[in-house]
């Protein structure tokens, strides 16, 4: 075996250009490889501790009549949770409303929160600091769309109870940057004591936030989201992401393969004197198809140590650096920051570095089987076969 | 000498309100102008935007306040959307997808093709007497005419609007303004009507303009193109059969 090594390590650096086109080409594929899937690595982890901070907490306890994908359930998804079972809980209540920012008018959702609340990043203790009437805090998404600063007054129309229109003035004390865009577009946080008093709706919960400390039990009317229900279902589209890029970085990779294909192929067809030289030697044919094998097989290991040369560093500096993207998760709700920093773990790299190494072994492999059935006289002679 | 004065004109208020007639009696003469039996209107709304402004016309059949059946016929895109309300039940039917669907809870609140007006308007059926306690609180004069202005508080908890002002004409008992107001006091909504016309005995608007007081934009206009009353509707035209014909 180690002479199956040393002889095709002698023959691809004899082979010069064309061995390092071939290592290159599939250097190529390993970097681009370990980079997108290190990048939605990265996106996935950084999206678990965005909405954890921002939204998730340790999960939610909502309402069994809300469901938050359903706009149309706000209006009857909530109900009143006994004080004794709202430990470890903050709560948040959810109403329709209508705003209308410089006379343009704007749906909007208006969130009452539990300000002394510290589960969520959300600032409302900002609200507890105001002395404006109703003191809102909004995502920064919101007040671009709104067009509204700190010290913007704001017409808001909601309806209580009974379906009685409401208006009044909000002034937004505070806008916070977030990835998280449930808890920023078309919503506006205030604090729950006051939306009760708006709506009439008196301890009246949508959702609770859970602490790190509750501990969820069987509560009629309410259901418990937990933490890495939330997480797993976000991670569920983030890897979706990861299917619909492996197509690319496959597209390379066989075409890395089909050059090492063609070179086995060319390399058996133009030295049968060769493979004849060695049969008459004294080597098997196995032997000889091992050799040629491990000639297919080591153009991965090349272009293993080719990608790190030039691929660690620019890995490197990606990790380090961050790549900003002009697009945004907000359209179809993924958190997603505009920085994104790729996450390199030891399962991914030898993974990527076993997937090109088999691949490569296995196309190598392939042509190198008609050896076998070769004629080792007609071969010496150089008699195509 | 000012307290002498204010005893002085309190007399004189007090008898200036006597004056002033039942507010009950005059929504019951509203009520016999602007219900009937039955309404068969031919209307044109545009819809006044920002940048366009579009026109919608419509065909409605009413028989009191608990049936009606709309069908649009322009524009283009529209034609053929029908609309079905029966009691608190309002259907749409688009021939678009060819399906009939029941409008419901939050979807009441959206506004009827892109105007000033929501479907949960148009559902109210309620007389104004059985939601609000009314009072005229003054009298006005409006493009020439001597109208009272009423003031409506509501007396039950389950109203759109809190209260409401109206201004009526005080020879034909037609509303000329109304106002609607939220809990808060704020005013959310206008409505103009114009063009009064006598229509057989009674007087009627056939112009209305719907306005947003919240929004930029000149509002929403109903425009009456004909209108016949009283007239035999088929019952078949109040059925859910009738959307999809």
């Amino acid at each position: 075996m180690r002479i199956a090594f040393q002889l095709a390590y002698k023959n691809l650096m004899g082979a010069g250009l064309r061995t390092w086109l071939n290592a290159g080409v599939l250097s190529f594929a390993f970097v681009v490889m370990i980079f997108f899937n290190g990048l939605i690595d990265g996106w996935n982890q950084q999206a678990s501790i965005d909405g954890v901070n921002w939204d998730y907490g340790n999960g939610h306890l909502l309402n069994n009549e809300y469901d938050p994908f359903d706009p149309f359930s706000i209006e009857n998804g909530h109900g009143i949770l006994p004080k004794d079972k709202q430990k470890d809980l903050s709560s948040v209540l959810i109403r329709a409303a209508t705003i209308y920012p410089d006379g343009r008018m704007m749906s909007a959702q208006l969130k009452g929160i539990d300000a002394n609340q510290t589960v969520v990043k959300i600032p409302t203790d900002l609200l507890l600091k105001s002395d404006a009437e109703i003191p809102a805090v909004i995502g920064e998404r919101m007040a671009n769309s709104a067009k509204l600063e700190v010290g913007d007054q704001v017409l808001v129309r909601w309806r209580d109870q009974n379906g009685t229109f409401d208006a009044a003035n909000i002034t937004i004390v505070g806008i916070f940057e977030t990835n998280v865009p449930s808890v920023d577009g078309g919503q506006i946080w205030i604090s729950i004591e006051k939306l009760w008093t708006m709506t009439g709706l008196e301890n009246h919960v949508s959702y609770f936030i859970a602490n790190d400390n509750y501990t969820s039990g069987n509560i009629e009317g309410w259901n418990f989201e937990t933490q890495e229900s939330f997480l797993a279902e976000q991670a569920k589209i983030i890897n979706m992401k990861k299917t619909s890029g492996a197509i690319m970085y496959l597209v390379l990779l066989a075409i890395g393969l089909l050059a090492i294909f063609d070179t086995q192929v060319l390399s058996i067809f133009r030295r049968q004197k060769e493979i004849g030289t060695y049969i008459a030697l004294g080597m098997t044919r196995f032997q000889v198809v091992r050799l040629f094998t491990a000639e297919g097989s080591m153009y991965s290991l090349f272009a293993a140590v080719l990608g790190s040369l030039y691929g660690i560093p620019l890995l490197w500096y990606f990790a380090v650096k961050g790549i900003t993207f002009p697009i945004s998760g907000d359209s179809v709700g993924i958190i997603m920051a505009n920085t994104m920093y790729p996450i390199y773990g030891i399962g991914l790299v030898l993974g990527t570095i076993l997937l090109v190494i088999i691949s490569a072994t296995i196309v190598s492999f392939l042509p190198a089987r008609k050896i076998a059935k070769m004629d080792p006289v007609q071969a010496l002679k150089g008699k195509i076969q | 000498m000012k307290s002498i004065l204010t005893m002085a004109l309190i007399p004189v208020i007090i008898t200036s309100m006597l004056n002033f007639p039942d507010a009950g009696e005059i929504i019951e003469k509203v009520d016999k102008n602007m219900r009937a039996k039955t309404q068969i209107m031919e209307s044109k709304m545009i819809i006044h935007g920002k940048r366009n402004e579009r026109e919608v016309v419509s065909k409605s059949y009413s028989e009191g306040t608990s049936k009606s059946f709309t069908e649009y016929l322009s524009p283009e895109r529209e034609k053929g959307t029908k609309m079905l309300k029966l009691d608190d039940k309002l259907w749409i039917y688009s021939p678009e997808t060819d399906r009939t669907i029941q409008l419901s809870g939050h979807m009441l609140k959206q506004s009827v093709m892109g105007s000033d007006l929501s479907y949960e308007d148009m559902m109210e059926n309620r007389k104004l007497t059985e939601m609000y306690d009314a009072k005229v609180i003054a009298e006005e004069t409006i493009d020439g005419r001597k109208t009272w202005v009423l003031e409506l508080n509501a007396k039950v908890v389950d109203v759109p609007y809190h209260k409401r002002k109206m201004w009526i004409d005080q020879e034909r008992f037609v509303p000329l303004k109304e106002e609607l107001y939220a809990k808060s006091g704020q005013l959310l909504k206008k409505t103009t009507l114009s063009n009064i016309k006598q229509i057989g005995n009674r007087w009627f608007p056939m112009k209305v303009n719907y306005k947003d007081m919240l929004n930029d934009g000149k509002g929403t206009d109903y425009i009456l193109i004909d209108v016949k009353f009283d007239e035999t509707i088929p019952e078949y035209i109040f059925s859910k059969a009738s959307l999809k014909k």
